[in-house]
């Protein structure tokens, strides 16, 4: 591949990435809005459709506040690392059988382990911020998003035993090949997956970490104008990362039937996985500390690791 | 996979997270051309719900907190230990899946021990 058009891919989908999230935070604001029965964002433009372009541009022109106190250095990084880490696992999504990011044998692990890096923009910028609730906050982020990501990744193992490969276009091949998407022989999996994942993004009902009523807004408290701005992107970035890497491992990535391009599919799946997050936002209550960290040590744990056991055993058993 | 291809691709992901870094880099240097700047003691205090903000947050947290800190470290290398087994299970058969039977056996014993412990709870 020539480098121009890597570079050119990369700008594409960082352009398209900027264009989904503005659009997913509307969507949010609309599903819930329809959820409780009131219209949701409707002044800017048609159906409200420029409400965070409006945002975007006002959080942009606000003043940019540093605390006295705070730790600047490490605050003025924090949303960086925030961010990067959500939008480097972009590079190796797969989109269409003909569309996609690199092809690097060990796509899976890539994508896990560099999306862990996001929590330590979120250690960094409560500990930074010099703020009790920044603090509290984080440091309870920290502890929900290690605590969930062990039943993340442990419910994609089962996926890796039955491919065996860690490469993304051979896990959607494979799905395309057993003619029959991963959500069927692996459904176990794909629920810890979708729980994990709520809690790993910090949404509701597991949004602990910026629960508004005790901590007014979590780890980017003492966080304005820009920097802020950044924080959000980020959370929404991984978000449709997460959903894509859902719709790659469990829904069959860009199969689908032919009446429509694979990466129509692709975006469709994806749009599914994040509506399902919107609605529990609107549907659940938000879930006590002590709750959330039984639930991941004592149910999402040995689940993931039982759908191991009995994944590797019927592999061997059917050779 | 020619060697060339093999490491073009691992171009690719480098430009996405120079990318990533790049684009708030920028927007926040050029942001700085649109926006305000008026710092004075009031507005860059400590939040504290509108009171004076009280001593130094950065302070000693519970230690529930390392506890789960030294959990998932333990768990997070089993799960990294699991992944290259899972890759090769076609290849190790019966023996690879009776070995890490064992292994998974020993680690679902320290869950027990620490959920016994009551290392789990949270208060």
């Amino acid at each position: 591949m020539d480098y121009l058009i890597m570079v050119i891919y990369a700008v594409t989908v960082m352009g398209v990435l900027l264009g989904g999230v503005t659009f997913a935070i509307l969507a949010e604001r609309k599903v819930i809005g329809a959820i409780q029965l009131r219209p949701g964002p409707n002044r800017h433009g048609p159906w409200g459709l420029f409400q965070t372009i409006a945002d975007v541009m006002k959080l942009l022109m606000k003043e940019d506040v540093i605390p006295a106190k705070a730790d600047k250095p490490i605050f003025v990084l924090a949303p960086v690392l925030a961010f990067a880490p959500a939008f480097s696992v972009m590079a190796v999504l797969v989109y269409s059988s003909s569309i996609g990011g690199a092809d690097i044998n060990i796509g899976v692990i890539y994508f896990l382990g560099v999306s862990s890096i996001t929590m330590l923009g979120v250690l960094m910028g409560g500990w930074s911020s010099n703020n009790k609730y920044a603090l509290l906050g984080s440091i309870r982020g920290v502890a929900q998003m290690v605590s969930y990501e062990l039943p993340l990744i442990l419910s994609i193992i089962g996926i890796i035993i039955l491919v065996g490969s860690l490469n993304i276009t051979d896990i959607v091949n494979y799905q395309a090949e057993m003619g029959m998407w991963f959500i069927v022989p692996q459904f176990l999996a794909f629920v810890v997956y979708m729980i994990s994942s709520i809690a790993e993004l910090n949404r509701s009902p597991f949004d602990l970490p910026e629960a508004e009523s005790e901590l007014v807004a979590g780890f980017f408290t003492e966080y304005s104008g820009f920097r802020f701005a950044f924080f959000m992107l980020a959370e929404y970035t991984y978000a449709i990362a997460i959903a894509a890497l859902a719709t790659t491992l469990f829904l069959g990535g860009w199969l689908g039937p032919a009446f429509l391009p694979g990466i129509v599919w692709f975006l469709l799946k994806v749009c599914a996985v994040m509506f399902i997050w919107f609605w529990l936002t609107a549907t659940l209550p938000r879930a006590r500390v002590d709750q959330l960290m039984n639930f991941g040590w004592k149910v999402l744990i040995p689940l993931a690791l039982l759908n191991i056991v009995v994944t590797a055993v019927i592999k061997v058993w059917m050779g | 996979m020619s060697l060339g291809v093999y490491y073009d691709n691992y171009i690719l992901v480098l430009i996405f997270m120079l990318l990533g870094v790049a684009l708030p880099v920028v927007a926040l240097t050029f942001g700085r051309l649109l926006r305000p700047n008026n710092p004075y003691a009031e507005k860059i205090t400590t939040y504290e719900s509108g009171i004076t903000p009280e001593g130094d947050a950065q302070v000693r947290y519970h230690v529930a907190y390392y506890i789960v800190a030294l959990e998932f470290i333990i768990f997070d290398v089993e799960t990294v230990f699991l992944i290259p087994w899972a890759v090769t299970l076609d290849q190790l058969g019966w023996v690879g899946l009776n070995m890490m039977l064992i292994f998974i056996g020993i680690l679902a014993l320290g869950l027990a021990y620490s959920w016994k412990k009551r290392v789990l709870e949270w208060n």
